[in-house]
């Protein structure tokens, strides 16, 4: 890890996420089961606890609902469905971490917030490999901290609302 | 000054498109055999106005145009020359030609620099000028046939401040005078005191105008008509022979008469000293500023925005006082009277942001006529109701899709004149597009009275594209609806119109997004009718709050018929149909939403639920089996697109009293899902597949 100068995230501009220059680049990990993943914390609004959501009909099983976050209609995915864990048990630890993602404002239920990562972009290693049938474009990398290792999510290509994405996947977890 | 310049050169724009649009719908209107003399002056103050207009900014290619455009409109209006079908289709061009180069003039387009050639032939044809552009408008024509005896009249004018407090605009009197004959104008200042005690409210300028005119001095004095009693004012006649004009006060250089363009650039500017110090600009803008402002868009978004927050606030608030169980008249009271300030509130909020149709209506004479011409078709379109209101996001979502179908109308309804008179119809098609309020919804209407749609056609297109089987039994409705499916088109070939088989279906969708319906009634041989039914608003909707198993969902009253709770006895079942409902001898089709929305503990037995009798389109009833009414609601509009994407059968969200989201629940969708349900069993709809 490199040095983070001062305990919180400083909000750089959006070009310093994108350039391999040495810029820093920070993201929020969080765990789900025992993994762990990060995502750019520009991308991230808010971090709140479980609100219950009104189920969108005929949504894929990873859509937990839409709540009302100040008069916006946000829709809440479940992390853990969404890999194929099954739907998440909620409890009160529970949060669901609010992203903004071009135009579009989301919310992504997982297990507990972990860690704010400053690293430069060379620690960032490319995700090995796949069959060509899985889809890794969602896969951003995959970075090791103290062991560990994190892998970097690109959420919007793991949370498309494209119709026919979305069908492949209701398909797929009715398999 | 530059910006001031801009802000002048934009008015002009708006104003150039509000006058092309009346006169448009006056010649629209103009009856051949007997043009009505109000819409020709209209018509031709229409063109005169945006004469001066573009002469005050220098836009010569404009002036030049309009200004032979008048000189024909004003023969015409003072009987010298008489209108028939041809010359009317001419006015319609040269109407074209001047909204063309107002375009491009604003810098929109760019013209082919003989755009306007063949026009402006024709009508030197027919109303020649004479020397070219040289004298005025009015003044060539009057020069021309100067069979009545003309006059020379002084006359003075000195609006009152009274006559701006109320609205008035001299230099629309200017005009009109100017287009009475040939007139010198000059503007008397003298009046004006030095800036201390200037004050800004009082009226100081005056005018004299030396006219050479033949109508006479009861004519002259009708210009005044409206403002005689709010200024001075006096008209002589002069002996024959040259006059000066006499100038009581000082230092007022005379407008001359020598080119169009300077002439009017003048009097604009004479006439509009507006902020240069010159009060009369100003005075008007004052008295106008008591009937109506302009307000920037963004703030009355805001505003209705503030005033749904309130909508849920207060409904949560009545929610939260339910739960506490105080007896408290007073409370109860207040709570009721802030309800309806609330609602009234939203009614004046939203009312801000309706507008007449007209802006939309408006575009469609033109389209209709550029497209018979090019189809060698005759069309007329007539148009009703421009000025029923609905709701800004309403009417800039009508548009495209009225474009769509008035042009569908005229290329696939409206058949060849030939053809026409074959059927014994006239050879000119009519089309129909109105527009009324009808039980909280507006309805547009696009009627035509052409060939109507080739039932036969499209199901032998259908066939062959394999979207129905060839021993489908369709009635004849099920047919006319297939003109909505995707990828549809019976055009035989495809022109550069419409015909390439995206129209229909991208109409239907937009429509629907916008929690409306379409629907088409279709006479062979005789026409079709095409009706579009809207909400008023796309911002808060009357709705009735129901549960099914765990959740709740709004359902818009308009919809409703009625609700029930029935007994066995009334539930059959039909193995094509599934569940049917009978009541009072008719048979209703059952809606499970529930099963439509895969939703879990939900009443299942009908007659343990209650049943929305709900109304789709084409007055078709569907009963939806919910489990139970939780009651009727206000509910603002929440889009679910912006951050999710549509769901079928549902057309929006809202927030309830308890800050949870319910959905809006969109009946033609869910019924939708149910057909194409069924339909899976047969082959594949394109709609399906899509």
């Amino acid at each position: 890890m490199s040095q983070t100068s001062s305990n919180t995230p400083a909000r750089t501009d959006d070009e310093g996420k994108d350039n391999d220059g040495a810029k820093n680049l920070q993201f929020i990990t969080f765990r789900v089961g025992k993994e762990e993943y990060g995502v750019d914390i520009m991308a991230v609004r808010e971090i709140k606890g479980w609100s219950p959501a009104t189920r969108l009909p005929n949504s894929p099983h990873f859509v937990r609902g839409v709540i009302n976050l100040r008069g916006l209609m946000v829709p809440i995915y479940d992390l853990r469905a969404r890999f194929g864990g099954g739907e998440t048990e909620i409890t009160r630890t529970h949060v669901v971490i609010i992203v903004k993602v071009g135009e579009r404002m989301f919310g992504v239920l997982v297990d507990a917030v972990s860690d704010i990562l400053t690293i430069t972009p060379d620690q960032i290693k490319p995700a090995p490999e796949m069959d060509s049938t899985v889809d890794s474009t969602f896969l951003r990398g995959l970075i090791t901290i103290k062991e560990r290792m994190v892998a970097l999510l690109v959420l919007e290509k793991l949370f498309t609302t494209n119709e026919v994405d979305e069908a492949k996947l209701i398909a797929e977890s009715a398999a | 000054m530059d910006d001031q310049l801009e802000d002048f050169k934009k008015t002009f724009f708006e104003e150039s498109t509000d006058l092309l649009g009346m006169a448009e719908m006056h010649l629209m209107d103009l009856s051949i055999t007997e043009p009505s003399a109000e819409s020709l002056g209209a018509i031709f103050r229409s063109v005169h106005s945006i004469k001066g207009g573009a002469g005050a900014f220098g836009m010569e290619r404009l002036v030049k145009f309009t200004h032979s455009f008048e000189s024909v409109l004003d023969a015409l209006r003072s009987g010298k020359i008489t209108i028939d079908k041809s010359r009317h289709d001419l006015l319609m061009k040269g109407f074209d030609v001047v909204s063309d180069l107002v375009r491009e003039a604003k810098g929109d387009v760019q013209l082919p620099a003989d755009r306007e050639a063949t026009v402006l032939a024709d009508l030197n044809d027919w109303w020649p000028q004479d020397g070219g552009h040289g004298g005025s408008g009015g003044g060539t024509a009057k020069a021309a046939v100067a069979v009545k005896k003309i006059q020379k009249f002084i006359v003075r004018f000195k609006p009152l401040r009274t006559l701006y407090a109320k609205a008035n605009e001299p230099l629309l009197i200017l005009r009109q005078i100017k287009n009475l004959g040939n007139a010198i104008i000059a503007c008397t200042t003298g009046g004006v005191p030095t800036l201390d005690r200037f004050d800004p409210e009082e009226a100081y300028i005056g005018w004299i105008i030396q006219i050479e005119t033949d109508i006479g001095e009861a004519a002259l004095m009708e210009v005044f008509e409206f403002v005689d009693v709010d200024s001075e004012l006096s008209i002589q006649l002069q002996p024959d022979g040259p006059q000066t004009i006499e100038t009581p006060f000082a230092a007022a250089a005379p407008a001359t008469t020598e080119d169009p363009g300077q002439e009017v650039a003048k009097t604009a500017q004479a006439a509009a000293p507006a902020k240069d110090g010159g009060k009369e600009k100003e005075a008007s803008e004052k008295s106008a500023a008591v009937t109506s402002i302009r307000v920037d868009l963004d703030k009355i978004d805001r505003l209705v925005n503030m005033v749904g927050e309130i909508v849920i606030t207060q409904a949560m608030v009545a929610e939260q006082l339910k739960q506490l169980n105080i007896e408290s008249k007073n409370l109860m009271n207040g709570l009721e009277s802030m309800q309806q300030h609330t609602r009234e509130l939203q009614d004046s909020v939203m009312s801000i942001r309706a507008q007449p149709v007209k802006s939309v209506f408006q575009r469609m004479p033109r389209l209709v006529r550029e497209l018979a011409s090019t189809l060698n078709k005759d069309v007329r379109l007539v148009t009703a109701g421009e000025n029923t209101e609905v709701d800004k996001t309403v009417i800039e979502q009508l548009s495209d899709p009225l474009t769509h179908m008035i042009r569908n109308s005229v290329d696939h309804g409206i058949e060849m004149p030939d053809k026409r008179e074959a059927a014994g119809k006239p050879r000119e098609g009519t089309i129909l597009l109105s527009a009324e309020h009808r039980s909280g919804r507006i309805v547009i209407q696009i009627v035509d009275d052409g060939g109507g749609i080739n039932r036969e056609r499209v199901k032998q297109k259908c066939i062959e594209k394999g979207l129905i089987n060839p021993d489908a039994q369709l009635t004849d409705e099920e047919i006319d609806n297939f003109i909505f499916l995707p990828g549809f088109s019976t055009a035989e070939k495809i022109s550069n119109v419409s015909g390439r088989g995206v129209g229909m279906d991208v109409v239907k969708k937009n429509i629907q997004a916008l929690g409306g319906r379409v629907n088409v009634v279709n006479k062979p041989g005789q026409g079709s009718r095409f009706v579009l039914s809207l909400p008023l608003t796309l911002a808060v909707l009357d709705g009735m709050v129901v549960t099914v198993g765990a959740e709740r969902y709004v359902l818009p009253l308009t919809s409703i018929i009625e609700l029930l709770r029935p007994t066995p006895e009334m539930i059959s079942k039909l193995i094509t149909h599934g569940d049917l409902i009978h009541i009072r001898g008719e048979y209703i089709r059952l809606l499970y939403v529930h099963d439509v929305f895969n939703i879990r503990d939900a009443i299942t037995n009908p007659a343990d639920a209650l049943v929305v009798l709900v109304e789709v389109d084409g007055g078709q009833k569907v009963g939806l089996v919910v489990d139970e009414v939780i009651g009727q609601q206000q509910v603002v509009i929440k889009s679910l697109e912006s951050n999710y994407r549509q769901i079928e059968g549902v057309s929006a969200a809202t927030i309830l009293g308890d800050g949870r989201v319910a959905l809006i629940l969109d009946v033609i969708g869910l019924r939708q899902i149910l057909l194409d349900r069924a339909a899976s069993t047969h082959p594949r709809t394109l709609e399906a597949a899509s």
